[in-house]
């Protein structure tokens, strides 16, 4: 998973990470797992998709409603943007 | 003594030995949106945010050298009937019981606790789940421009079973059985945007503050009004009705003098047509009492003539020196202090971002 600016301080500074799982949810688990708070931070209490994120896996986007219901397969690039709005 | 200062930016932290020398430090949590730092037995709690991470709570027991994220940062439970999700913690209170703390949230209005000092939070039950909810609190959310928010968390000093939680909007509620159950405590407090202009709850208090040498005394600094209620009473009587008719009685934060409960200081602000939320005039002043809210005195010797900032809600506090010292941080960056109970000020920090909160720590 390609991970942006400020999540980073999660990673270790790592822009790029390993996670196991067959579905988008399943690999957030795992990162949350290897880097504790990281699942938070990319969605809430809901399982919702925190406001400003997107998900590709691949070149292709993901529903936001459907992390749960995304698969990943185990060559997949999933990557991970936020906005950055606001001043 | 440090002074703790959130910004929309980071945490500043500004020391002093002796209340006249200060020293501004380099920031904590650059970039992030300090809503609330907090310092309280050897422990200190932030709450921030990215903006676009979601809310968490960071925690240090070495006076801010070092800094974890709460395990399990404050949150509505998985599964919530509503679906809420918490956008940002926005206030810190702790308990007098050893590790016990709460946090307010905006938005949705939720009340949240930790028992281990901030690391692990869990949702008050009693309040979110509380069958009027829905009805006291603004939801579905309403969407002022910085939300909805529960603050002035205060818990009575003699019984850590009787709490006080304040809307805004909303009104103050309270509960006598540790947040089980709750009830609107707002007889004799305007709302005078909506229809019935004294309503059972619906008010918008700024802030609350409880007297901590005489915890029955409850100040408020309210939308419509600068509030006292002294408890067993339950009707605020609107001591703001006695400051100067030209300055009015609108502002957001109010703080007390830590020994002496007929103490308190007021920053008002213009409250007319548009709520510019500046100085009346464009002339900041502190307003004290020194009567319990019978009369009051400007106090502005040092501050601008003419500036435009604004102080908010917990941008302003008090340490428990004798004479007291008073502080406020301004929205454009400013950190002021008086330490004669606010006879003289000076301007003892500038160019930080944005000023949310200044505690002492």
């Amino acid at each position: 998973m390609r991970i942006p600016t400020p999540l980073r301080s999660y990673t270790g500074q790592q822009s790029v990470v390993e996670g196991r799982g067959t579905t988008v949810d399943e690999v957030l688990a795992d990162l949350d797992r290897q880097f504790p708070g990281f699942r938070f931070r990319v969605v809430d209490e809901q399982g919702r998709l925190r406001t400003h994120m997107k998900v590709w896996v691949g070149e292709e986007p993901v529903d936001r409603g459907a992390l749960a219901t995304t698969p990943v397969g185990a060559d997949d690039e999933v990557t991970l943007m936020q906005a950055l709005s606001g001043g | 003594m440090n002074l703790l200062v959130g910004t929309r930016k980071g945490l500043w932290a500004i020391g002093t030995e002796d209340r006249r020398s200060w020293t501004v430090g380099e920031p904590h949590f650059f970039g992030q949106i300090v809503q609330h730092a907090v310092a309280h037995d050897g422990t200190v709690l932030v709450a921030a945010s990215t903006g676009h991470l979601g809310p968490t709570v960071f925690r240090s027991t070495d006076g801010g050298g070092s800094w974890a994220e709460a395990s399990r940062p404050p949150a509505f439970a998985t599964g919530d009937r509503l679906g809420r999700a918490l956008k940002t913690v926005f206030w810190l209170t702790p308990s007098h019981e050893a590790g016990v703390w709460y946090a307010g949230g905006a938005s949705p209005q939720g009340l949240f606790r930790s028992d281990d000092d901030g690391d692990t939070w869990s949702p008050v039950t009693g309040w979110n789940d509380h069958p009027m909810w829905e009805t006291w609190c603004e939801w579905p959310e309403e969407s002022t421009p910085d939300g909805s928010m529960l603050h002035s968390v205060i818990v009575d000093p003699r019984d850590a079973r009787h709490l006080y939680v304040s809307l805004s909007g909303g009104g103050t509620f309270e509960s006598t059985d540790g947040g089980e159950g709750w009830a609107p405590l707002n007889q004799g407090v305007a709302a005078d945007f909506f229809p019935d202009p004294f309503p059972e709850f619906g008010q918008d208090p700024h802030t609350v503050r409880m007297h901590p040498a005489d915890p029955d005394r409850l100040y408020m600094q309210n939308h419509c009004g600068i509030y006292r209620l002294d408890r067993p009473e339950v009707k605020w009587t609107r001591i703001g009705d006695n400051m100067p008719r030209e300055i009015g009685d609108i502002g957001f934060p109010i703080e007390l003098h830590p020994r002496d409960p007929d103490t308190a200081w007021v920053f008002p602000m213009d409250g007319t047509e548009t709520w510019p939320r500046t100085s009346i005039d464009g002339r900041p002043a502190a307003y004290v009492t020194r009567d319990g809210g019978t009369t009051w005195q400007r106090q502005a010797n040092g501050m601008p003539e003419r500036a435009w900032f604004t102080v908010k809600r917990q941008a302003m506090t008090t340490d428990g020196d004798d004479p007291v010292g008073i502080y406020f941080g301004t929205t454009c960056g400013e950190v002021w202090a008086s330490t004669d109970e606010g006879e003289s000020w000076r301007c003892i920090a500038e160019h930080l971002p944005e000023i949310y909160t200044v505690e002492c720590g």
